[in-house]
């Protein structure tokens, strides 16, 4: 997705760059609108594009989308990583004019300076590489493979090793710092993401965006509320020696420090997932909230940031003044920019020990600003002297400067990029907004952590309080994968985001038809990661291919003929793994409705745990140790234990 | 003839000078082994259970696995996971060290666990790819985190998550039991309850086995014919060499020859040993049913209570044979031994009534 590129969405979904925007780029543009158009039309009114059809993308506008921002140390550059245009921008930080763009690998994610600002770090997350870059010649010098769907670098402060978050392996890699070489992995939390160092460089604090497995089973058996940690790496022996417990936490984001070192926040969601949820209007489905942390506080405590009426959704960026004044927090859902005087939210926490997180007056008492900024904020980075604060708007491909003194929006540097809003990007933007929601409380990406899922599961459907829990599915890949929701009774995407999610989850005016047509233009446009357990040349490793030999036998081990109803592959057929039909596998519990479920896909299967309709199997193996005792969800009872671990080797590399 | 008096003294004077060479040597002082200080945990100052199944050194943190919890001790202080923190199962039975993460991995009774930072994350036959709950054994070697497990081995590749498993049809192993394995850069062995020894080639990915060449027969035709029993209880690959405990004698074997240990022909206490650990090539120490015991690659030290009146003893056996008592005021906390980790000059030593730290004496 280079700049000036487009984009050719094939069968199997996966994005590659199809040509550069030359003389007659225009004309693939506006074709690719007209096909956007079609395809709306055609999401909408519920027919699909058959696999194995060549077609062009909805749409190819190449927009910066920048995700973060970061300073010089001398405070003269602004270097913007643009995600979706893979590339550095760097910025003069006075005037804003661009010094020089500087391509990087796939869908970067994370950027951070060395110590000394001499090189600049970029993890891209689609390929698994660290670009590095020398801030002297603005070029990339050295690009080195790290692990699955690296998020964040940090190097420490003798800049003899690299801390790089991977957000598929859930770990923490330590690389030298000169070569790049993989020393080691640290076990993080779930969906590994960012890190911050301490002020005094001693300790690396790494959060995780995917709440970690239950480890227990409960009396509510797939209904454990989340748990999530903020993983403390001890930086001179680059070992685990801590992990800060965030109860009741799904989603954690950036972690930041205050100068002395005496107060860290992170911001993350708190969503409610163990209650029904039918009354959003009872404080929602999810809270927003820091965690601080630190001499200043004491233990760990949850401070709101929401207010009634006026949520915080979906928070992402935190960065602490210098002077330790104040913080400043994006809520990239609500399109603004949270300010706390942080002495007041110090004397909060003193004058109540006990939780006040449900409080939603509480925030009144140390929120001192609620900054409207661009569409989709997320990174931020302030001045030196704490005057001017900088804010990536992803959606809009602006960058809002703040005058802290005022509270307010002073200039929005504008990214070059296409000017018009493709109905994709609006799609996106929408399904980025708290705006449309009841007192703007969530939106789709909340629960669909980067256009992915959240790991948790839900009693979401006005059918009964504790009836029909259902795990919250990957959102990549979904073209061909139609019926939606677990009973498969949405047809097709406009039906399950449309009137019946509005109703349910808005609980206020609906989408009109375009902007609905939009999201599911954006919906069906994601494209599935690329597996990271497929061999280079896709061929199968010998585990991979005895699993493919079961998943597609019609025999079983005692020569039986295995009915066509029980081979995994009669419903899990297709590219996508799935007939679009919906079966009785055996799975359904008293407290369903129906004992008979749409067949999910099984892209990037690997990623999603846990997995059947209501999450009740925390892991691939558990769907059949556990959860198919009668075989009904496809013969499996006759396999040994290595053949089944050989299955579920072949089903990772879906 | 007369012998010229000169003589007949020097001869006396060599005479005596012999005798009383020879009675030196004839008194020589045993010799010089380890001496050891033992205080014993139980639950009286802290452990959770007395039946102490396995130990491991972690710098300055000390790892009990008990039939109650998993124990650690730091800081002069216990503290115990259990179930309730996500411990597998209470019974750990064995345990090791990953030395480049810190990370520690459990082998229980139901599952592995792997304790990390203070999380526990366990893994069981039913929600993962292990192949069997009951882990007796566990070792880490680089990524991979190999199990003995009572339905054969397997390997965690923790960079891919892939398990794979060794049992009877891809291995020469012919009965599943197996109870320890050592893992290293290079070889990993399996000692398996009836099947001998197994051996994988990190390199090539081969199998080979070691089998008692007199078969199950509880004879021995041939000393140092090959490994001594075919139910092997503990292997250790150190520097090499290869040493094996079983319930019938301890083998060690450098690649080319076999030597095996018997009661009736070295200083093993037992021939009833629970684990061997090596220390380097030639030194290794015997966790037996009657005491704990060292042996330096010519001498045999015997760490434990008396077995004719329970008092702490430590006997000496030299290369000839010779057993000298050393007098010593304190022994391991039970005489059936289970397991042994080295901190320093340091030892602690896992024992069916308590765990107990060696601490070493110097003359």
């Amino acid at each position: 997705m280079r700049s000036g590129s487009i984009q050719t969405v094939h069968a199997r979904g996966s994005v590659r760059p199809a040509r550069k925007l030359g003389a007659c780029g225009w004309s693939w543009t506006v074709l690719s609108m007209v096909a956007g158009v079609c395809l709306g039309w055609a999401a909408w009114s519920g027919s699909s594009v058959h696999a194995g059809e060549e077609k062009p993308s909805v749409e190819s506008m190449d927009y910066a989308s920048p995700l973060e921002v970061l300073l010089s140390p001398d405070g003269a550059r602004l270097y913007v990583l643009c995600q979706q245009s893979e590339e550095i921008r760097v910025l003069d930080a006075t005037k804003y004019a661009v010094i020089k763009t500087i391509a990087v690998g796939r869908v970067p994610r994370g950027f951070s300076l060395s110590p000394d600002g001499a090189r600049l770090f970029v993890t891209n997350s689609w390929d698994d590489t660290l670009s590095v870059i020398d801030t002297n010649s603005l070029s990339v010098v050295d690009t080195w493979p790290v692990g699955a769907e690296p998020s964040s670098v940090v190097e420490d402060r003798a800049g003899k090793k690299l801390f790089v978050a991977n957000r598929i392996s859930n770990d923490v890699a330590v690389l030298d710092a000169e070569t790049g070489a993989e020393q080691k992995r640290l076990l993080a939390g779930r969906g590994a993401s960012y890190m911050a160092l301490s002020p005094d460089g001693t300790k690396l604090y790494a959060t995780h965006v995917y709440p970690n497995p239950s480890r227990v089973r409960t009396g509510l058996e797939n209904r454990t509320a989340p748990e999530s940690e903020i993983t403390v790496i001890d930086v001179a022996r680059a070992v685990v020696v801590d992990r800060m417990a965030l109860h009741q936490i799904a989603g954690v984001f950036h972690v930041a420090f205050s100068a002395d070192g005496r107060l860290g926040a992170v911001a993350q969601y708190h969503p409610k997932n163990t209650v029904p949820l039918a009354h959003l209007e009872h404080g929602g489905a999810f809270e927003d909230t820091l965690t601080v942390f630190g001499a200043d506080v004491g233990k760990p405590v949850e401070v709101p940031l929401d207010e009634l009426e006026r949520y915080a959704s979906q928070p992402f960026g935190v960065v602490i003044s210098s002077d330790k004044s104040r913080m400043y927090v994006t809520s990239s859902g609500s399109e603004s920019v949270i300010v706390i005087d942080v002495a007041r939210l110090v004397r909060t926490i003193h004058a109540h020990p006990a939780s006040f997180v449900q409080d939603l007056s509480a925030s009144a008492n140390y929120v001192v600003a609620r900054i409207g900024v661009g569409l989709n904020p997320r990174g931020l980075a302030l001045t030196g002297d704490g005057r001017r604060l900088f804010v990536a708007n992803r959606l809009d491909d602006t960058i809002s400067v703040i005058d802290t003194a005022g509270n307010r929006v002073v200039t929005s540097i504008k990214l070059d990029g296409p000017k018009r809003i493709s109905p994709l990007r609006h799609g996106e933007q929408t399904f980025y907004s708290a705006r449309q929601s009841f007192q703007g409380q969530i939106a789709c990406a909340t629960c669909h952590i980067d256009s992915t899922f959240d790991g948790m599961t839900w009693d979401l459907e006005p059918d009964g309080f504790g009836r029909d829990i259902v795990d919250n599915r990957l959102i990549e890949d979904l073209i061909d994968t139609d019926p939606f929701k677990w009973t498969g009774t949405n047809p097709n995407i406009p039906t399950e985001c449309g009137p019946r999610t509005e109703k349910y989850f808005w609980r206020s005016e609906q989408w009109d038809n375009l902007t609905l047509t939009d999201v599911t233009l954006y919906m069906r446009s994601l494209p599935p990661r690329p597996s990271r357990w497929k061999l280079r040349g896709y061929e199968l490793t010998a585990a991979q291919e005895r699993g493919k030999a079961i998943f597609e036998r019609n025999v079983d081990k005692f020569h039986n003929p295995i009915g066509e109803f029980n081979r995994c592959i009669y419903c899990h057929n297709g590219l996508k793994g799935t007939r679009q039909q919906s079966f009785d596998v055996g799975t359904g519990k008293e407290t369903d409705n129906t004992g008979v479920f749409d067949t999910p896909q099984l892209s990037n299967i690997a990623l999603t745990a846990p997995y059947l309709h209501d999450g009740s199997a925390r892991t691939l193996e558990e769907i059949w140790t556990v959860f198919n005792p009668k075989d009904q969800h496809g013969r499996t009872n006759d396999l040994t234990k290595d053949e089944l671990n050989d299955l579920i080797e072949y089903l990772r590399t879906r | 003839m007369k012998k010229p008096i000169c003589a007949e003294l020097r001869n006396a004077l060599l005479a005596g000078l012999l005798a009383l060479l020879a009675g030196t040597v004839g008194m020589a002082a045993a010799p010089q082994m380890p001496r050891y200080r033992f205080e014993n945990f139980t639950t009286a100052n802290g452990l959770p259970n007395d039946h102490v199944y396995a130990v491991l050194v972690d710098g300055s943190r000390l790892w009990a696995g008990t039939e109650d919890g998993l124990a650690v001790y730091e800081n002069h202080a216990w503290k115990t996971y259990t179930t309730r923190d996500g411990l597998a199962h209470r019974a750990v039975l064995s345990l090791a060290l990953d030395q480049r993460t810190g990370d520690v991995w459990a082998g229980t009774m139901a599952g592995l666990s792997r304790i990390s930072g203070g999380r526990i994350d366990s893994f069981t036959q039913l929600n993962s790819g292990l192949s069997n709950d009951v882990v007796y054994g566990v070792s880490v070697e680089g990524e991979n985190v190999w199990v003995a497990t009572a339905a054969g081995g397997c390997r965690l590749n923790l960079r891919t998550g892939q398990w794979s498993l060794y049992n009877e049809r891809n291995t020469p192993m012919n009965e599943i039991w197996a109870y320890s394995v050592s893992a290293t850069p290079t070889k990993v062995y399996y000692a398996v309850w009836g099947s001998g020894l197994l051996e994988y080639d990190q390199k090539t990915g081969r199998w080979d086995k070691y089998d008692d060449p007199d078969g199950e027969n509880e004879i021995v035709l041939f000393k140092d014919q090959g490994l001594i029993h075919e139910i092997v209880t503990s292997v250790s690959y150190v520097d090499n060499i290869l040493w094996a405990a079983t319930y019938f004698g301890d083998s060690r074997y450098d690649g080319r020859y076999w030597h095996n240990f018997l009661t009736k022909d070295s200083g093993l206490p037992s021939n009833f040993t629970n684990q061997v650990k090596g220390v380097d090539a030639k030194r290794a120490w015997f966790c037996t049913d009657k005491g704990l015991a060292y042996y330096d690659g010519v001498n045999w030290a015997v760490y434990r209570s008396s077995l004719q009146d329970g008092r702490p003893e430590m006997t000496v056996r030299d290369e000839a044979g010779k057993v000298t008592a050393v007098p010593v005021s304190t022994a391991p906390a039970h005489n059936y031994v289970l397991g042994i980790d080295f901190q320093g000059d340091d030892i602690w030593v896992a024992t069916a009534k308590g765990l107990s730290h060696g601490i070493r004496q110097h003359p």
